[in-house]
């Protein structure tokens, strides 16, 4: 392989600076102590504290990270059954059929999701609010988690459940004691798809969210709406943060249970 | 287990299906033919080829597909010279990082970078040049959705460079063929998968952008989504909106046809 040259190096390091520097400006500001994104007064911590001192804004936060924790476990649940369910079946045709049901919502654009699902909960009249968008994470998370698992049981030698139900292994236990492992990887990445969805979405939540309940998101589209508020940059900070570490932490349980899985196979 | 169909795990999901897949599209048309009194009718959709539709539709047009060529033209050079990077894993791990960063962060962080006394404005300064109105332009709202879009590019064309065979390349410098042949002959009919999805990744999205055009482009520039988000949440208006939302669903399957992949038979 080449070497890149002088002017490709330059390119990528472009890139690199365009792809970051926005994110930094956000957290560079956000330590300052004038109120705006341009002149660097001097150093201060009093966005970070207006932050923390804001029950409101700590609530919304709270109640961003309930919303996916909770879709992404219940998504993870229906996503994986439904997987193992698709498995199953037998006939070619209704096997396709489902998984390109199963794809509408992962292409379907934003709004759409979110102004199909308002009128399907008015129409059944589930209130606005915490439920509807719990549901409705929950609903567009599924069928990541479904694409996530599913080449996992492809990829699984059958013959292991064979020899498992040979043994005298019940249904249950080929399910949990042999299938389940197996895709594990597969649930792990599914569920951190559907939290990664849930955190990041605005669009579908800015549909399905009534008066009283609001997400990060949206609380940042509507401070940022009535312009700038270094309160938005120590958020961005704070979200920085925690993506790194959750980054690191995923790249470490993935390189461990691959390593885990090579022993295993050893 | 797998023999035996067992279709009690099929259960929830068959349910999630009918309730947020099939329900959800069944209602989208039906509130499309109804007007503001909850009455049967077709005005929604006469409305919807009315010349104020029709000319708000070929712009959204216009703008995605300017995103998207923009998105491309800048993604597949990166994509390319990441694969002939020592530690290529790392480097598109550090591409998508910036992707999960909340988007309204990243397009909120515009707002101060091209304001009136942000850091563009202040560099043109230094050449002499008067602060311009970058905010609310068409540059400004390219500019970002392009910025948004892009590691969503980049991810399956690297994919699908990274899973090429590079003795192709070699073989086709062997035979004599200079590196924009190897490029237009080789490397790119063999990598348009990547492109494709790429391109159904960025397009489709593109078309139903409200959030950025609200806070960017400041009501300049009006998308499908803009419209429908408007209709529904604004105007209280489900009906059009919901017409709109079925011309976009419309647009959507085309698109999905038109860089529709042959399945390699995975599932089967």
């Amino acid at each position: 392989m080449k070497k890149l040259s002088t002017s490709s190096k330059v390119y990528l390091f472009l890139i690199f600076v365009v792809l970051y520097a926005p994110i930094f400006y956000l957290i560079f500001y956000s330590f300052n102590s004038g109120g705006s994104m341009h002149n660097f007064e001097s150093f201060t911590l009093e966005h970070y504290n207006a932050v923390f001192e804001d029950s409101r804004l700590i609530t919304i936060l709270i109640n961003t990270v309930i919303v996916a924790l909770l879709s992404g476990l219940i998504a993870t649940i229906i996503g994986t059954l439904g997987a193992i369910g698709i498995v199953s079946i037998k006939d070619k045709k209704m096997r396709k059929t489902l998984l390109s049901l199963n794809n509408v919502l992962i292409v379907s654009p934003d709004v759409v999701i979110g102004a199909s699902f308002l009128i399907l909960f008015t129409m059944i009249g589930v209130k606005l609010g915490f439920t509807s968008v719990l549901v409705s994470h929950v609903a567009f998370s599924v069928p990541i988690v479904v694409l996530m698992v599913l080449p996992k049981l492809l990829e699984m030698n059958t013959s292991l459940i064979d020899a498992a139900r040979d043994l005298g292994a019940s249904k249950r236990d080929v399910l949990t004691r042999v299938v389940l492992p197996y895709i594990q990887p597969g649930i792990f990445a599914g569920f951190f798809l559907a939290l990664t969805y849930s955190l990041d979405d605005f669009a579908v939540t800015f549909f399905v969210t009534g008066n009283g309940f609001s997400t990060l998101s949206i609380e940042i589209y509507s401070m940022a709406r009535t312009g700038i508020t270094l309160t938005v940059n120590a958020i961005s900070g704070l979200v920085f943060l925690v993506t790194i570490l959750v980054v690191i932490g995923y790249y470490f349980v993935t390189n461990r249970s691959k390593r885990v899985n090579e022993e295993v196979q050893r | 287990m797998f023999n035996k169909a067992s279709k009690g795990p099929l259960f929830p999901y068959i349910i999630w299906i009918a309730l947020f897949v099939i329900a959800p599209i069944v209602l989208i048309v039906y509130y499309s033919m109804l007007d503001l009194n909850g009455n049967f009718t077709l005005a929604n959709y006469r409305n919807f080829f009315s010349p104020v539709y029709l000319k708000m539709t070929l712009t959204s047009f216009w703008y995605a597909f300017l995103i998207t060529l923009f998105t491309l033209l800048f993604a597949y050079p990166t994509a390319y010279l990441l694969t002939r990077t020592k530690h290529k894993h790392l480097w598109l791990m550090l591409i998508i990082i910036p992707s999960w960063i909340n988007l309204l962060l990243k397009t909120y962080a515009f707002i101060g970078i091209f304001g009136l006394y942000g850091p563009i404005n202040a560099f043109l300064e230094v050449f002499g040049l008067d602060p311009q109105q970058i905010l609310f332009t068409d540059f400004s709202f390219i500019f970002v959705s392009v910025y948004i879009f892009i590691p969503f590019m980049i991810i399956p064309i690297f994919n699908s460079l990274d899973k090429m065979n590079p003795t192709l390349v070699y073989a086709a410098r062997d035979l004599g063929a200079s590196s924009f042949t190897t490029f237009r002959r080789v490397i790119f009919p063999l990598t348009i998968d990547g492109v494709k999805s790429g391109i159904q990744v960025t397009f489709i999205p593109a078309l139903s952008l409200f959030m950025i055009t609200r806070l960017i482009a400041g009501n300049q520039v009006i998308t499908l989504g803009t419209a429908i988000e408007q209709q529904f949440l604004v105007s209280q208006n489900w009906g059009m909106g919901s017409t709109i939302a079925v011309f976009l669903i419309i647009i959507m399957v085309i698109i999905m046809l038109l860089t529709g992949q042959k399945k390699g038979g995975r599932i089967q």
